[in-house]
């Protein structure tokens, strides 16, 4: 038994050994102490309404969200707004393209947020998984086991990674971030606090902003999350209880053969 | 069928009869699920099982999966990701099917492992073995091919990188690529024929493992002693065995149930750790992801291909002899497909006339060592391909090849084995004692 | 060691496990087998798509509009108070598929019918201007020639029933909301 526990604790070790997202000249990220972390983490509705309207005012003009649909945004377990908001947030703030109208028209809450690539910038829906946190040590991936994937703590330190440090390359301004791997990015500091005005009041510093738009793009990344731990735990919870029921018909089954052969020696 | 002698189906009923003697179906079932079993098979002996609902899993998730993607390179990253938002609980099936190659994976190295430890692989059992191998092929295959369907980045330029290791045989490499991937790179029409194959093979491993269960059924499983069950009458059989259900199927079914628990936990609350961020990103030909890895199940043979560079004497040797044709790339692939053929061969690199390590002093130290090897080369796997990663991936794969052709052999002939027990009986009667013996009080709930 | 001190305590309980054992397995088998039923379900998307809101503000009375539902065309008529005189005049006249205008019309000023003819399936005339109304000022199908009146009512031709109707409510006087 010891030998097996021994073998599973090096296959864990083993199996960190993926990602290798680390070297190469990886950028620091920070870690954020976000809501959402761990098996018991939860996303928080206000902070991902208060990223939800950082993206529209500030993300919006150059990435796209187009794999997210503007109804998701009323999701239990996501920003959970109410239904006639999300209307009227896709009427004013969203435009597309109707192939049937062959014309633009005011969004509607069944249409996803529309593509954008007028700045040639990435589009933002699964940023938040297309990125990582730090894999190592030497790449065996225990800090992730323990602070989580690092998708939005990414996103957090790299909006507030920059230097001020420019350069021009190539016919391109680059700007310095210690986040970006290579150092060098091409996207200009996109905020730097108080560029919003959150209704809650809350805090609008440029950590606050940073924090809640990366947790904003962790939910459109991973919109089912809530759903996922919750069917995690009950899965885990009803397998214990299987265990244990099995563990003691397992030994009522063998208790006549293991007391002959006791007997018997 | 010949095997362990022990009782068969009898019809009873008029119904029975008619269908036995038309269709002997319930009988086969019956000695299949009834089939004696050693005993005194340890923890190790429930990988078979988990194998086994991995593949149902796999097959069910898939088929469900199935009905909700889309095999095209427009439409392919969209779709899934259309399971993973709009489809009912589709993002929950999705990231079973995606965890459940690891757990594939995970069952099948603890599976080999034991049957090197405990000389599974030994006559009479070296069909069941070479059939384990190719399904192991198989499995890696499939899992490969799975990988590229969501058609992220990883998808894409693993997909690209692996397909060239054909490029590397000699004279006719350059056409099997293109005739591989259908075309003069990794496009739509890989992707569908993936998606074919990707449905196909998995059906193809569950016809194998039919046939690795009738091989084994006919010779009777190995256990821990590596001793055989007594064959010279029913009563001395039913001595060394008790029939697998129930007894093995609860201890089997209580093992995945712990196994499933950890399983669960990481769909649930860690869906990704196994996987690489980059597959987030939509396939994009032009550009290549900074680091390509594969998945971690097949890290180990990965770093058996890229250790043999230029630079190693074996393959300026092996380029000296054969004019240039064997070049170090087409070593590397060589070392990679010959890793796992002298894995497949050692039944007869084995010279012990001892079956289960357990009684081999010096075996055990060598195989334990192969054990880390394992785990060395896959960490070394997603190492960068540089100093001083790459000299010890050498080692490590001098190591892998050195246990099978040269190791194995000598041990046969130089190692001094301990006693065996005479029988599975005495070994099981034996073990049982030792546990009442310490503190029967403890170790005993009492009712 | 009490099996032996008393064997049918024992029984009873060893059989309580076996049976509980059982039971969570069959709840598990179930629990697994419900989702991957569940998944064959209409999708998120396919379901948001089920219920159509449509604006109905700058429709003026006499024109009519057709919107798609589920695949469908859904007629929407603003109906002059002359077309719903004239419908209301016929609530008590013998009709194939007798029915009242004020059952088919939730508002009388709005007629929302599914634009598909009861007979065999094509798509009736009189969305546009210069369609023909057929004989009773409503629609007109081509293929076979039903006639259909301003309440939607099939008057002549060999057309079974009435038009359909979707269902819908008023989010508000210029908001439509079918499905």
């Amino acid at each position: 038994m010891l030998k097996k526990l021994t073998l599973s604790a090096i296959t864990a070790l083993a199996l960190g050994t993926t990602g290798a997202m680390a070297a190469g000249g990886a950028g620091h990220v920070h870690d954020v102490d976000f809501s959402f972390e761990g098996p018991f983490g939860a996303f928080d509705q206000n902070q991902l309404q208060r990223g939800l309207q950082v993206y529209t005012e500030v993300c919006a003009g150059c990435h796209g969200l187009k794999y997210v649909p503007i109804r998701t945004l009323s999701d239990e377990g996501g920003p959970h707004l109410p239904e006639e908001q999300v209307r009227a947030y896709a009427e004013q703030f969203i435009e597309v393209y109707d192939a049937e109208l062959d014309d633009f028209r005011p969004g509607r809450p069944t249409d996803n947020f529309p593509e954008n690539t007028a700045a040639g910038a990435p589009d933002l829906s699964m940023m938040a998984k297309a990125r990582a946190g730090f894999h190592g040590p030497y790449g065996t991936g225990m800090a992730q086991l323990f602070k989580g994937m690092g998708g939005a703590e990414y996103i957090a330190s790299l909006l507030t990674g920059y230097t001020g440090e420019e350069k021009v390359e190539a016919g391109v301004t680059l700007y310095e971030n210690t986040a970006f791997p290579g150092g060098w990015i091409s996207m200009a500091p996109p905020i730097y606090g108080d560029d919003v005005e959150y209704a809650d009041g809350h805090s609008t510093s440029i950590h606050h902003i940073a924090e809640d738009v990366s947790a904003f793009l962790m939910w459109t990344a991973e919109p089912k999350m809530m759903a996922r731990k919750q069917a995690g735990f009950t899965g885990v919870l009803f397998l214990v209880l299987l265990s244990v029921l099995l563990y003691l018909t397992n030994k009522r089954i063998w208790a006549p053969i293991k007391k002959k052969a006791k007997e018997q020696a | 069928m010949s095997g362990i002698p022990h009782d068969h189906y009898e019809p009873k009923t008029g119904g029975e009869k008619w269908l036995h003697s038309r269709l002997p179906i319930v009988g086969l079932l019956y000695d299949t699920i009834m089939i004696p079993t050693p005993k005194n098979l340890n923890w190790m002996w429930i990988w078979g099982i988990i194998l086994t609902f991995c593949l149902v899993l796999q097959i069910v998730t898939g088929i469900i999966l199935v009905m909700h993607y889309t095999p095209h390179v427009d439409l392919a990253f969209a779709s899934v990701e259309h399971i993973m938002r709009n489809v009912n609980g589709g993002h929950f099936i999705r990231y079973l099917h995606m965890n459940g190659a690891s757990l594939f994976f995970v069952a099948v190295y603890a599976h080999i492992f034991r049957g090197l430890y405990y000389g599974s692989y030994k006559a009479p059992r070296e069909i069941t073995w070479i059939i384990g191998m190719l399904i192991y092929l198989m499995m890696m295959g499939t899992a490969f091919m799975g990988y590229v369907l969501p058609w992220g980045q990883m998808s894409f330029w693993g997909a690209t990188v692996i397909t060239g290791l054909f490029g590397a045989i000699p004279f006719i490499g350059e056409p099997i690529q293109t005739w591989l991937l259908g075309g003069p790179a990794v496009d739509n029409a890989t992707l569908n024929r993936f998606f074919s194959l990707h449905y196909l093979l998995p059906f193809v491993i569950a016809a194998l493992v039919a046939v690795h269960i009738w091989a084994f059924h006919t010779t009777g499983n190995n256990n821990p002693t590596g001793v055989e069950v007594r064959r010279s009458s029913k009563a001395d059989a039913e001595k060394d065995t008790v029939p697998f259900w129930p007894y093995f199927v609860i201890k089997d079914l209580f093992a995945l149930a712990v196994i499933l628990v950890v399983f669960f936990a990481i769909v649930g609350f860690m869906p990704n750790y196994l996987g690489h961020p980059d597959n987030y990103i939509e396939a994009n030909p032009l550009v290549t992801p900074a680091h390509i890895v594969p998945e971690w199940y097949f890290l180990p043979f990965y770093a058996i291909l890229r250790a043999f560079t230029s630079e190693v004497w074996v393959v300026q040797f092996a380029s000296f002899v054969t004019g240039g044709i064997i070049d170090a790339k087409f070593f590397g692939v060589l070392a990679m497909f010959g890793a796992i053929a002298v894995m497949a061969l050692a039944p007869w690199l084995d010279t012990s006339s001892v079956r289960s390590g357990k009684y081999r002093p010096m075996f055990k130290w060598w195989f334990w060592l192969l054990v880390i090897d394992f785990f060395a080369l896959m960490w070394l796997g997603a190492m960068p391909a540089e100093e001083p990663y790459a000299t010890f991936s050498l080692i490590a794969s001098a190591y892998w090849f050195a246990y099978f052709l040269v190791i194995l052999p000598l041990l046969g002939v130089i190692e001094k084995p301990l006693p065996q027990p005479e029988t599975i009986e005495a070994d099981f009667n034996a073990t049982m004692a030792k546990k009442a013996g310490k503190g029967s009080a403890a170790q005993q709930p009492a009712e | 060691m009490s099996e032996i001190a008393n064997p049918h305590d024992a029984k009873s309980r060893r059989d309580f496990i076996y049976f509980a054992t059982a039971s969570a397995g069959t709840v598990a088998t179930g629990a697994a087998v419900w989702p991957l039923i569940n998944s064959m379900n209409p999708s998120a998307d396919v379901i948001a798509l089920s219920v159509v809101e449509v604006d109905l503000d700058g429709v003026a009375p006499g024109t009519r509009i057709t919107v798609k539902w589920n695949g469908k065309p859904v007629f929407i008529d603003h109906r002059t108070e002359e077309r719903i005189a004239k419908a209301r005049a016929d609530d008590t006249a013998t009709l194939p598929d007798q029915a009242h205008d004020a059952d088919r019309a939730v508002r009388p000023e709005w007629l929302v019918v599914i634009g598909v003819c009861t007979h065999l399936g094509c798509i009736p005339l009189g969305q546009r201007g210069a369609d023909p109304l057929g004989d009773w000022g409503g629609w007109f199908c081509p293929c076979h020639g039903s006639h259909y009146d301003t309440a939607g009512r099939i008057r002549k031709g060999p057309a079974p029933r009435n038009l359909d109707l979707p269902s819908y409510e008023f989010k508000s006087d210029t908001l439509v909301s079918i499905g």
